[in-house]
């Protein structure tokens, strides 16, 4: 239901009284209010809904994720099951 | 993009895949509530890819579709005043009321116009002093911050011709609406990442015990949604009904403190109606008393405004996984994407959409 | 918003600053107007005549023949203005025929009070599209209106070009095994424009792809007559134009999402906002159906010239669900790509 995504904290300024900052997702950077986020600091990733920012990224979770999926895909290499290689034309 | 583009890699995807396939045994049902996560599974063909075994069954989590029709018509009746400037997110403005859509009002002189954030809507109620500039406050929990923001600000700005419409819905009470049918075939729940982003996920304990189903934190990316469905079967394969977090990298246990202070600050608790399910109890939220003088909906006194949906539209059984669109007497006929009668036909990811796009191709 | 040097000419000096009621009333101010404006960056043999009409020569066979009326809202936006857009639009739908467009007509709606230091910019920019597509402009209008009446201007160019023999492309054409070749990275200029409009507080490096595709053409004609359906994917996107193909030629397209090149600024734009690239208008991209033994030599003469560099196949037709696209996602499976109901608008949800 509610579109969010990542992006990077470049800067951060004042803005009718609330803290807010520039955040860049792969080049196209958006203005989104940080009042959710006092913790954050510039480079630190956020998720961004409607402008606002209600989330700091949790980089060693994010890994965390990753280890468990590579665990799934050292079993299927010792397994010696193949994970099939998608049909292209050419 | 960083943290974006690695959760779509096709090999570890299509590895979870594998894993699914592997684990489970028997037939199960489970809903994702999200209609972001029904998004993504219609758009990356998560669900031809799954075992046949597993029914997903797409939930009511999307703002626009879920938002009844008497709250359409209170935001068009609003929209069309000559003193009214109506700022709404861009997916509102489609939504057909009992005989128009915002869009028409626009085209009929009204001044309607999009914004990406309640803070642009703020934003022009301080360059329009001498107009009235109403924002339409749709959402599930995560939208909530922000329109709570909104409101705040434009208290402590002074800023009177700043009203919010609302029309805020909670994700546990229609979980709880859709468990507690004695019809329910729902054994297990991927719970909505960016509403657990602000809430936490203490809510869910309570209803996983009581109703004994697993419900699982899930995020947006095919491998979160293959992860997150994965860790529902592994748990319905077990018998176990824990709450689990499977988009740690966002979510907290206590979600997000001081956006959740703020929404109790501005707004209260209280029952909704559901466009496709009716009313549940407790199950939104409406601006507090103390903020009375922006809510749109004293301002403009158009709370007497009521609509009853088409009692021709099953949405509110096809929602729950009861009954197919093609059982609808409607289905195709007065009911199609450019005249949606209900919910699961107002989104394009709805069920019924959904299967209006594919009945093309059975009848080709 | 930088601009191009050749746009930093001095503005003519004029009687008024701004366009009043009286330009498009056919008297003196008309003739200031266009004598000072237009005449020096449309120049021509034919328009400098100044008759009620232009008098061309036929080289005999067949002419492609298209309009098209510009009201893009803003009307600068990053990559272009609505000048370029107006020249490269009706050059770029009469070069999808494989004909070479020659000549122009253009015709102005000027809002009353409209800066005549925005018009000029415009004008300068449209007579370098013009140069750089090779198309003379031959005829034109002025009219103004009151404020309010029109939202600052509007521009309607009308083009045509000449057909060359064995050349006959039509969306009807498609044939089984035909592979579906995209000339770069899509949904630029859509997400320039979006992005560029007040209220949604971007600063972007997106910029609109507008330019003329008519050389980019004669680069592929060059290689093969035989292009069976060729198209610029504007309003309504990628998606829109092969419906069109699939359903005029009764065949199916399958696609694979891999293939489809965006950029990565642009993905970003597309994301926050929830819009889907493949419905996202362009301006300097299109899309050709040819044959398979004709598909790698054609993508590499499009990689050759600037505008194609990034050309690729990104599908092919099929004899399966006939008058259906349908896109191959990472995990192998198969999701219809629909016609868009409405304008894309940013979503939250």
């Amino acid at each position: 239901m509610c579109l969010a995504i990542p992006g990077k904290l470049l800067e951060v300024f004042e803005e009718n009284g609330l803290k807010m900052g520039n955040i860049d997702f792969a080049g196209s950077v958006s203005k989104a209010c940080l009042e959710y986020v006092p913790e954050i600091e510039v480079g630190q990733y956020t998720i961004v809904h409607a402008g606002f920012a209600l989330s700091v990224l949790n980089e060693e979770e994010a890994k965390n994720s990753f280890d468990a999926w590579d665990d799934l895909i050292d079993r299927a290499n010792k397994e010696g099951i193949e994970i099939d290689k998608l049909e292209r034309p050419n | 993009m960083k943290y974006l583009d690695e959760f779509r890699d096709p090999v570890i995807a299509k590895r979870i895949l594998d894993e699914i396939h592997r684990i489970t045994t028997q037939p199960w049902v489970i809903m994702e509530i999200c209609g972001g996560q029904t998004h993504s599974i219609i758009r990356n063909g998560i669900d031809q890819v799954l075992p046949k075994e597993i029914e997903l069954v797409h939930g009511p989590g999307c703002p626009v579709c879920v938002t009844p029709l008497e709250l359409i018509d209170q935001a068009i009746e609003i929209a069309s005043r000559p003193e009214v400037i109506f700022t709404s997110f861009g997916d509102m403005l489609r939504v057909p009321g009992s005989h128009k859509d915002l869009f028409m009002v626009r085209s009929e002189g009204g001044d309607v116009r999009t914004v990406f954030s309640p803070l642009e809507s703020l934003k022009i109620a301080r360059e329009n002093p001498n107009k009235e500039v109403v924002f339409f406050a749709v959402g599930f929990e995560t939208t909530a911050p922000g329109n709570a923001m909104a409101v705040a600000q434009a208290a402590k700005e002074g800023l009177k011709n700043f009203s919010e419409l609302v029309s805020h819905v909670l994700v546990p009470p229609a979980m709880e609406a859709l468990l507690s049918s004695a019809k329910n075939r729902v054994q297990g729940y991927l719970a909505a990442g960016h509403v657990c982003t602000v809430m936490g996920w203490d809510e869910y304990t309570p209803i996983a015990e009581k109703y004994k189903v697993p419900i699982v934190i899930t995020g947006f990316e095919p491998m979160d949604v293959l992860d997150g469905i994965l860790h529902t079967v592994k748990q319905l394969e077990a018998g176990t009904y824990q709450v689990e977090n499977r988009y740690a990298r966002i979510v907290e246990e206590g979600g997000n403190q001081p956006a959740q202070a703020l929404i109790r600050d501005v707004y209260e608790v209280s029952d909704r109606k559901w466009r496709g399910i009716g009313e549940i109890p407790l199950s939104g939220f409406k601006i507090r008393a103390k903020y009375a003088d922006h809510d749109a909906e004293l301002k403009f006194n158009v709370g007497d405004i009521k609509a009853d949906e088409p009692e021709i539209c099953i949405s509110g059984v096809i929602l729950q996984g009861l009954k197919k669109p093609h059982d609808c007497q409607a289905f195709g006929k007065e009911c199609t994407p450019q005249h949606p009668l209900g919910a699961t036909m107002v989104s394009s990811e709805g069920a019924c959409a959904a299967y209006y796009k594919y009945q093309r191709i059975l009848n080709d | 918003m930088d601009f191009p040097e050749y746009l930093s000419c001095p503005v003519p000096i004029l009687t008024h600053d701004t366009v009043q009621l009286a330009h498009g009333a056919g008297g003196k101010l008309s003739n200031e107007m266009i004598d000072k404006i237009f005449l020096p960056r449309f120049s021509n043999t034919t328009l400098e005549k100044m008759e009620d009409q232009a008098v061309l020569e036929n080289p005999g066979g067949r002419i492609a023949f298209s309009t098209d009326t510009f009201v893009v809202d803003p009307i600068f936006f990053p990559g272009g203005n609505i000048g370029d857009l107006a020249i490269n639009g009706t050059v770029n739908d009469v070069a999808m025929s494989g004909a070479q467009p020659k000549f122009l007509s253009v015709a102005f709606i000027l809002e009353e009070g409209l800066p005549f230091e925005t018009l000029h910019r415009i004008v300068l920019s449209m007579e370098q599209a013009a140069k750089t597509a090779g198309i003379q402009i031959v005829a034109g209008d002025t009219k103004v209106v009151n404020r309010g009446s029109c939202d600052k201007l509007f521009i309607n160019t009308t083009g045509f070009g000449f057909v060359p023999e064995d050349v006959n492309i039509s969306a009807s054409n498609l044939q089984l095994g035909d592979k579906i070749i995209l000339s770069g990275t899509l949904a630029d200029h859509g997400m320039a424009v979006m992005t560029s409009r007040e209220g949604l507080s971007f600063q972007s490096t997106v910029r609109s792809d507008t330019a003329g595709l008519n050389h980019l053409v004669a680069d592929m004609l060059a290689v093969s007559k035989n292009i069976h359906a060729m198209r610029d994917p504007t309003r309504g996107g990628l998606a829109t134009s092969l419906n069109e193909f699939a359903m005029a030629s009764s065949k199916g397209i399958q696609l694979y999402d891999d293939k489809i090149p965006v950029r990565d600024d642009v993905r970003g734009a597309c994301e926050i906002l929830g819009i889907d690239p493949l419905y996202v208008a362009n301006e300097g991209k299109l899309i050709a159906v040819v044959p398979a033994d004709v598909a790698d030599s054609m993508v590499s003469a499009m990689r050759a010239n600037p505008l194609g560099k990034d050309a690729v196949i990104i599908g092919e037709v099929t004899d399966k669900h006939p008058g259906l696209v349908t896109l191959a996602t990472g995990l192998g499976a198969n999701r219809i790509v629909d016609m868009p109901v409405g304008e894309q608008l940013p979503r939250i949800c």
